[in-house]
Order: structure tokens, then sequence, then C-alpha cells
């Protein structure tokens, strides 16, 4: 069953069609990877999305109701973790959850018991009466989430939710948002532009210029957009000359490109004596994505 | 509920940043350090130099009123100066796009427009009201003219002057996109709004064009409203001993009844003119926050 639901989504600025036309459904605790470069059209869908923005034409659909009419009853169901923190940096970290939680209604003995349950699953005891401003990028990140879990959402709506951060803060937020998708089926909608992060995910769409430009999951898109890649080692450059292919130097081995993995299958019956050491990977979203829109992923520009 | 939580939220932030707390006790600490460093002793020879050749009052009289006039301008002026300072937090949640934050959060553009306008007012009450009873207890020790009535009306003064600085500071917050331009415009304010609402020096002792512009300024009619409650009873004293003619001239010279081209104008009006800015103001400010024409643009 589809949670998110939009149909010919339009929103234009002037003459600039920020969103054209687009239609796409997120199914219930899917993992959903929006990827696309700046002025892609990410953002503005996700304000349209979370009523932030108004839209020239299209449906939204959050859990079968109407944006229209059932604005109220469609934040209730989503928690949204920004690309910059806005956390209150003077308040400590109990503060913060606790004045969003009463938003939501949650309050007294409700919020204390909501509280803990954030406190255990993020690992907060040890800075839940901190101010947020002495807290590290990691930590304020994991606060960030907490509190957008405050009101148990059914979908939690991340927009660059690792941009800034070092790569072990990103694991371990990748790792709290996992662990929560396997526990509580919460649906995950996700923007970045580190390409890779879509990898995990059920399915990821590119946006370019307000338009879908592919809609699959990852191992489509790569079996789509990409070749396969054999790796060699312990082999001499001469050796794979055989092969008719053109080799790269990687670090310690060199690396032929395939359509996909049945070429490699040939390969391997055709040359048995080359494949002594040796990796089949398939391409990476980067690759995905540069062949299916063009353009380098910001990660790389 | 969400409206009680959102005043605890805008208050706690105000009172935990140092930097904000700090920079709204600068406007009535000049005042006082001016005070103590000479205006005091202008305001003291002030009034001896109008006292009939010969007269004589008491050292603690002088000292009651002298504190009277310090009193009702540094409130006259917090009360402005600290709501512009108080409504940073909401400044500030606009320059860190806490705005959009709240906008997907269940709750209304209107509540949250209120609870930055309720918690402005609370935070500089609270303040003014912190200094308000340093200055009974300072009037205590050099000299007590006021009268039971004269407290709670200085009360009720504030709570108007508070209502109005703090809608006046909700407009010009509004417009404000960072965090410099509200430090300018509290520096403006504070250095100004002490001369144009007859805090620093007596509007009567002003060249009457001046003076007659001031006179469209409505916090000048709030100071007045203070100047009298607080000076009041110290040019009564004073008064008794010398003609009706004279408690009157003092009050004119004094701000305690201003004087609107040849007209005196009277106490309940004074009220009238600050409690309408206060709900003109209020009204343009619901006007922004609700701002229809922005919707249309989205």
């Amino acid at each position: 069953m589809n949670v998110i639901e939009i149909e010919h989504l339009k929103k234009h600025y002037g003459a600039v069609k920020a969103v054209d036309d687009i239609s796409f459904a997120v199914g219930r605790g899917e993992f959903f990877a929006f990827l696309g470069v700046n002025g892609a059209g990410k953002s503005t869908t996700i304000s349209i999305l979370c009523g932030r923005l108004g839209r020239d034409g299209g449906s939204v659909k959050i859990d079968g109701l109407d944006l229209d009419g059932h604005l109220g009853d469609v934040k209730k169901r989503l928690g949204v973790v920004f690309q910059n923190s806005v956390l209150d940096l003077p308040l400590s970290v109990s503060d913060n959850l606790r004045y969003r939680a009463s938003l939501y209604g949650i309050t007294g003995a409700a919020f204390l018991k909501r509280q803990q349950e954030l406190t255990e699953i993020f690992d907060l005891k040890e800075i839940l009466r901190r101010p947020v401003g002495k807290l590290s990028g990691g930590q304020r990140r994991r606060v960030d989430i907490a509190r957008a879990l405050v009101h148990e959402p059914q979908i939690l709506v991340l927009d660059e939710p690792t941009t800034g951060l070092d790569p072990q803060t990103r694991k371990t937020v990748w790792g709290i948002v996992h662990r929560l998708r396997a526990e509580k089926e919460m649906t995950v909608f996700l923007t970045t532009h580190y390409m890779e992060e879509a990898t995990d995910a059920d399915r990821v769409v590119i946006l370019d210029g307000g338009k879908i430009l592919a809609d699959a999951t990852p191992n489509e898109l790569k079996n789509r957009y990409t070749g396969d890649y054999v790796t060699f080692y312990g082999v001499a450059e001469e050796e794979l000359a055989a092969l008719g292919l053109p080799v790269e130097r990687t670090g310690e081995g060199y690396r032929i490109s395939v359509k996909d993995t049945a070429a490699a299958t040939a390969l391997i019956l055709k040359h048995p004596a080359l494949f002594r050491d040796y990796e089949i990977t398939k391409g990476k979203m980067d690759d995905v994505f540069l062949n299916v829109t063009g353009k380098k992923s910001e990660e790389h520009l | 509920m969400k409206l009680l939580s959102l005043i605890r939220r805008n208050c706690k932030i105000y009172f935990k940043e140092k930097g904000l707390f700090f920079s709204s006790l600068i406007a009535p600490l000049i005042l006082f350090f001016l005070f103590v460093a000479f205006l005091g002793d202008v305001y003291r020879d002030s009034l001896m130099s109008i006292l009939p050749e010969g007269a004589e009052v008491s050292s603690r009289l002088v000292e009651g009123f002298a504190g009277g006039w310090l009193l009702s301008s540094l409130l006259a002026v917090s009360a402005v100066s600290i709501a512009f300072t108080a409504n940073m937090v909401m400044v500030q949640d606009k320059v860190t796009d806490r705005f959009s934050d709240f906008a997907v959060s269940p709750v209304s553009q209107s509540t949250l427009a209120l609870s930055y306008y309720l918690s402005t007012a609370l935070v500089t009450l609270m303040v003014c009201c912190a200094a308000l009873a340093v200055g009974f207890v300072y009037l205590a020790i050099v000299g007590w003219y006021l009268s039971v009535s004269d407290v709670f009306f200085i009360l009720l003064d504030l709570i108007v002057l508070v209502l109005f600085g703090t809608a006046l500071s909700s407009i010009v917050c509004r417009f404000l996109k960072s965090q410099g331009g509200i430090t300018a415009v509290e520096a403006i304010v504070s250095a100004s709004y002490g001369f144009l609402c007859g805090a620093y020096m007596p509007i009567s002792e002003l060249a009457k064009g001046i003076a007659n512009t001031l006179m469209f300024v409505p916090g000048t009619y709030g100071t007045s409203l203070l100047h009298e409650h607080f000076m009041g009873g110290a040019i009564d004293e004073i008064g008794a001993r010398f003609s009706e003619e004279y408690t009157e001239a003092m009050r004119g010279g004094f701000d305690c009844t201003l004087d609107f081209f040849g007209k005196s104008v009277p106490e309940w009006t004074c009220f009238l003119v600050i409690s309408l800015s206060v709900a003109a103001l209020v009204g343009v400010y619901v006007l922004l926050c609700a701002a229809p024409w922005k919707k249309k643009k989205q």
C-alpha cells in the first residue's frame, strides 16, 4: 500500500518550472531516495509535500489524505529532518524534545515516556540535560532525528541529513535510521547528493530540471545505466591484452569495464587462466546519476 | 497548550541566551550611569533654580523628586528597548529557518505570531518589573512620596507601555532578516527613543517646533503618565508650600502634564492615546502576520 501518492505535481516560478508534472508513489515502510543536483526540484517537492509551499497543479496524498483540507492531519504523519539543524542552541536536549512534543499534544507523563524511549534509541542519556550549543555535530544530528520522531510519525523525511558530517557520524546516523525502519516499519523519504547513500534504498527517483528521469530500484538502475567492473589482481598488464578490452590501473590491480554480469561470466569461461584473483562489482550510483542526467553529482563537483 | 508551550520556549531562550539578556539592559544602564554621572545633578539644580527665592525644601524631597524622574525615564525607555531585544528570538527563528520547521508542525501561523508577541511582552514586563522593584527600594531609601494609587497607576502605565513597545518592535522586527539588522535597529532605538519620548530631557525645554512634533509620538504620552505618577507626590509636597499655579507650572515644566498646541492634555487622554496606539499597532502586526499578499505569491 502506498503511503505517499503524488500525481502530476507542478510548481512554477514565473517561467521557471521548478517541478514539472511529476508523478510517483512511495510504499509504506519503503526507503525511498530522491536524487538530484541543486535546483533539480527536490526541495520544492518536499516543501509541497510538507505543506510549506503551495502548488500550481496536481495532487498530493499522504496516507490516503489529500493535502487540501487535511493539512493538519498530514503534518502529524510527517517527521522532517532539515539539512541545517533547527535545534534551539541555548536550550537543553530535553527542552528541545519537550517543546517539540507539546506542538503535537504530547505532554506530561506521555512526554516523559516518549523521551525515555528516544533516549534509549539515540543514546541521549549523557547529553539530555546539556545545552545543544555545547554538543558535537554528530550529537546534534542524533537529537535532530530524535526530535523529528518525537510524535512517532509514519514518514521520516530526511533532507540531505548527512551533509557536513564526518564519515563515522554518517555511519552512526544511517545505523539508527535503518534500525528504526526495521523495528518500526517506518517510511523513509531521503534526499541526498551523496549518491552512495541511495544504494541501500528500496527505490530511487532521479530528478532533473523538475522532471523525473529515472524511477527504479538501485540494482535496476545500475543494470540499466552502468555496466559491471572486473578487477584483476596478481596479473601483468600485458596478460590482460588478450581480453581485447581497455584496461585501467586501479591501486594494486587492473580494471576492465563489461556490459553486464553475463559478459563477465563469458570472459571467465573464455580466459580462466587470467581469473586467479579477481572481483566483479556493479557500477556505482554516481555512474548511474552521471549517465542518467549527464551531470556529475555534487559530491564530485 | 501549544501557545503556552511556545511562550515558555521563547522566554527560556531569551533568558538562557546571555547576550540577549545583557544587551537588553544596555539602554537602562546607560541612563542609570548618566543619572549618577551628571543628569541627577542637572535635575536637582533645575528644581532648585525654579524654587522661589528663599524657599527651602528638604534634601529627601529633592532626592525623591530626582529619583522619580530617573525611574520614570528609565522605565519609559526600557519598556520599548527591551521589547526590541526580546523580539530577537523571533528574528533568530526567521534567520535560522526555524519558521520552516514550525511550518511542518501542526501549529498555525497565528498561534506562532501570538506566541512571539506575548513572550516578548512577558519578558519585557519581567525585566521592567525587576527594575521597578529596585527603583522602589531606591526611592524608599532616598525619599518616598508615592501613594498607593501612584503605585497602582505606575504598574498600569508600565503594562500599557510594554504592550506598546512590544507591538512597535514586533512590527519592525517582522521586516528584519538578519541579526545585524536587529542590532542596528536596537542601537538606534536605544539611542533615540529616550529623546523622542521625552525620557532624557523634558519636552517643555525643547524648541517649540520640536516639542510640537514630539506630541505626535504616542510613547510621549506613556512617559508623561509615568512622570506624573512617579513625581506627582513630590511635586504636590513642594507645591503645598507655594501656590497652586506654581504646582501646575512645575507639572508642565517636568512633562507631568503635556501641552498639545496650547491645550493641557488630561491624564485619561494620555491613557487613551497610548491604548489606541497599542490597538492600532497590534492590528498592523496581525495584518503583517496574516500577509495575504505573501500567500498569493507562494
